[in-house]
């Protein structure tokens, strides 16, 4: 399972002004299987294998919350935006079909 | 055209007919029974799949962008950047996104919600594109006005533009 996990949230470097808009970009590894491809070889579907919920934790509210189908590309890049008004973590948690979830956080400092 | 297109095809158009086979699968659903037909690659009807998702108003193309390129290179990878040009304020804000797929089975892609604290209604992710596609992006006030962007992509074959 080296392939999956490894979950990376970035967000701006410097200190941010009050009220500023921040980029906010993660990459989690995942297959991201949608469940409707066949395995050439022996014809049988390929079991459904992806990150359904993506959610953005700030300041105590969830400001982003994402759903996403097998669609997504493969070892998914994900960014939004957020209006840092307090300096403090954003929590970014990721859950598959399976449930398993991964969480990751960048530290948002307010000036 | 091959075979496997052709079939694709006539499959495609007969399911395009077949509205009273689809209502009687959704009647069967809400009866708790399984819904075994619609679970494939029919195609979809995209604009009931908004209706359903986001509510049946009009939809004003104006304000959001899909910042895609017409032709995308690999069709593993389709950098998908949708941005809507709306506040963001209290009283005032876009709560979601779709990005929908028309020519996938499950057209609907990805659902992003905001509050007024996300500060700007703009996403980038990267999406799989097994052929040329109608894609559309269809965002939601609070106030539940659909603003939206349609684009045509095709896919280079074999991941290259050529």
């Amino acid at each position: 399972m080296a392939d999956i996990g490894e979950p990376k949230v970035r967000g701006p470097e410097k200190p941010l002004k009050k009220g500023e808009v921040a980029l906010i970009k993660t990459l989690i590894k995942h297959p991201m299987e949608s469940g409707l491809r066949k395995d050439k070889a022996t014809g049988d579907t390929i079991p459904a294998d992806y990150i359904e919920e993506v959610t953005a934790e700030y300041g105590g509210a969830t400001v982003m919350k994402a759903k996403w189908s097998g669609a997504v590309s493969k070892n998914p890049f994900f960014s939004f935006y957020l209006k840092a008004d307090k300096s403090g973590p954003v929590t970014v948690t990721w859950k598959d079909n399976k449930g398993t979830k991964w969480t990751e956080k960048a530290e948002i400092k307010v000036e | 055209m091959s075979m496997n297109s052709e079939s694709t095809l006539t499959r495609r158009r007969f399911l395009g007919g077949a509205g009273a086979l689809a209502a009687a699968c959704v009647a069967a659903g809400m009866f708790g029974l399984p819904a075994l037909v619609l679970a494939s690659d029919g195609p979809a009807n995209v604009d009931e799949i908004i209706a359903k998702d986001l509510g049946a108003g009009p939809i004003k193309m104006e304000k959001v962008k899909i910042d895609t390129p017409p032709k995308a290179e690999n069709g593993a990878l389709v950098r998908m950047p949708v941005s809507v040009d709306h506040p963001m304020e209290k009283d005032n804000y876009i709560t979601m996104i779709n990005i929908y797929v028309d020519d996938n089975p499950k057209p609907l892609v990805g659902s992003f919600e905001f509050t007024e604290l996300s500060g700007k209604a703009e996403v980038e992710l990267r999406i799989k594109m097994a052929k040329a596609s109608q894609v559309r992006a269809i965002a939601k006030t609070n106030k539940g006005q659909l603003y939206g962007a349609v684009l045509k992509i095709e896919v280079a074959e074999g991941g290259c533009a050529g």
